[in-house]
């Protein structure tokens, strides 16, 4: 079981990191810098506002990001027919949905967290911001990941699943967006904690609400 | 060859509000094969995933002994990369078993991403993949389509082999398919 998990492991990275197959999450990191870039030429260079406003920018850029790759995380695996022959050989959907996740919150958190940086330059904002952003991406990306495999499982057989995936991600993210970007104005901790305990909630349902979306997908 | 064993009782089968087929008994000893024939939508292909677990019946029961092997029209091969990678891939999940890739003519194939595969390659890249797998009980879903001449007979005689080994194989096909002491289920029978 833990060399299939292993061998899972290796495939999913290999297909989603940066520099992967496909470029990875390459377009998902590229178009959060384009939001955080695009930002100021449409409110202006007033920095006051910029470095008030450019945390929840971020906040806002992370999420659209997060949805971007979810149409090829895990509709081509049943296409292709990789699910049955995992499921032939008694590897469950909850486990491939599990190991998915991880490997997809890899080729996506950390990027992200990276990318916040010059992101932060380009809307001037203060040191202490961006440590609270820093803290709150690495508190809500694991939530946007797990939140993003459940919604790409549940739309995986449907017919224009790409744009609802999108619309189903929003409403159920806006409580990470609430906790993550309002930590930032009340400038506490507790704000990050809650981000987090969201995030635990998502991961521990994940594995179980997709791998159920998957096994459906056989049942038409 | 691992032990193995299917019998199954009183099989009904619905896709959506039609009833496919109804009162399907059959019992398969290893060194057996059957042949699964009939016309298109009759239901072969949701009797082969009823048989490897991956599609409840209404009614009825399938008790399987043996992993089984599933050869259908999805090679489960990712299209992106080279057929080496893909096939490693697998025998990383299976633990490393002979693909005879030689037998199968993908020897020299092995640096071709799959999408650029024809038809034919692919299926016997998926033949090398159940043959990798190591499984008692081959389920083959049109196994034959696409095949020019040379590897049907190759397919037929993979089949022999692994039934003389004591395994099982179900071909679900609407295609003739040659194997001494084959047995013949015609499914049209049982539609309602």
């Amino acid at each position: 079981m833990t060399r299939q998990l292993w061998a899972l492991m290796r495939r999913d990275l290999a297909r989603l990191m940066i520099g992967g197959q496909r470029g990875g999450s390459v377009l998902p990191i590229l178009f959060f810098l384009a939001v955080a870039m695009l930002f100021p030429f449409a409110v202006g260079p007033d920095a006051l506002l910029l470095a008030r406003t450019g945390g929840g920018v971020i906040w806002v850029a992370a999420l659209l990001a997060a949805i971007l790759p979810l149409d090829r995380l895990i509709a081509p695996d049943i296409e292709m027919g990789f699910f049955d022959q995992w499921a032939l050989r008694g590897i469950s959907e909850e486990w491939v949905i599990a190991v998915r996740f991880l490997a997809h919150w890899l080729s996506f958190g950390p990027p992200l967290m990276l990318a916040a940086l010059p992101a932060a330059a380009l809307l001037g904002l203060e040191s202490e911001t961006l440590r609270l952003v820093e803290l709150g991406l690495l508190a809500g990306t694991p939530g946007l990941a797990a939140l993003g495999v459940i919604i790409a499982a549940i739309t995986a057989g449907l017919k224009g699943g790409a744009a609802l995936s999108g619309l189903l991600v929003i409403p159920l993210a806006v409580p990470l967006l609430i906790f993550g970007a309002g930590s930032l104005s009340t400038g506490g901790d507790s704000g990050i904690a809650l981000t987090a305990a969201c995030s635990l909630v998502l991961i521990a349902i994940a594995p179980f609400a997709g791998g159920a979306a998957v096994r459906a997908t056989r049942d038409g | 060859m691992q032990e193995c064993h299917i019998a199954v009782d009183d099989l009904a089968c619905r896709r959506g509000d039609q009833l496919l087929f109804s009162d399907l008994s059959l019992v398969l000893s290893p060194g057996e094969a059957l042949h699964v024939s009939g016309p298109n939508g009759i239901g072969k292909s949701s009797l082969i995933r009823i048989l490897g677990g991956l599609l409840r019946p209404v009614a009825g029961t399938v008790k399987r002994k043996g992993a089984a092997g599933l050869l259908d029209e999805h090679p489960a091969l990712d299209p992106a990369i080279p057929l080496g990678s893909a096939l490693a891939f697998w025998q990383r999940i299976d633990g490393g078993c002979d693909n005879a890739l030689a037998r199968l003519g993908l020897s020299g194939l092995l640096d071709v991403p799959v999408g650029y595969l024809s038809t034919g390659q692919k299926k016997r890249a998926a033949l090398a993949r159940l043959f990798g797998q190591n499984a008692p009980i081959w389920l083959l879903d049109e196994p034959l389509n696409g095949l020019d001449s040379d590897a049907v007979a190759l397919t037929e005689s993979l089949t022999a082999e692994h039934c003389r080994a004591g395994g099982i194989c179900i071909i679900a096909s609407h295609q003739p398919f040659t194997m001494a002491g084959l047995r013949h289920l015609e499914l049209a029978g049982f539609a309602p």
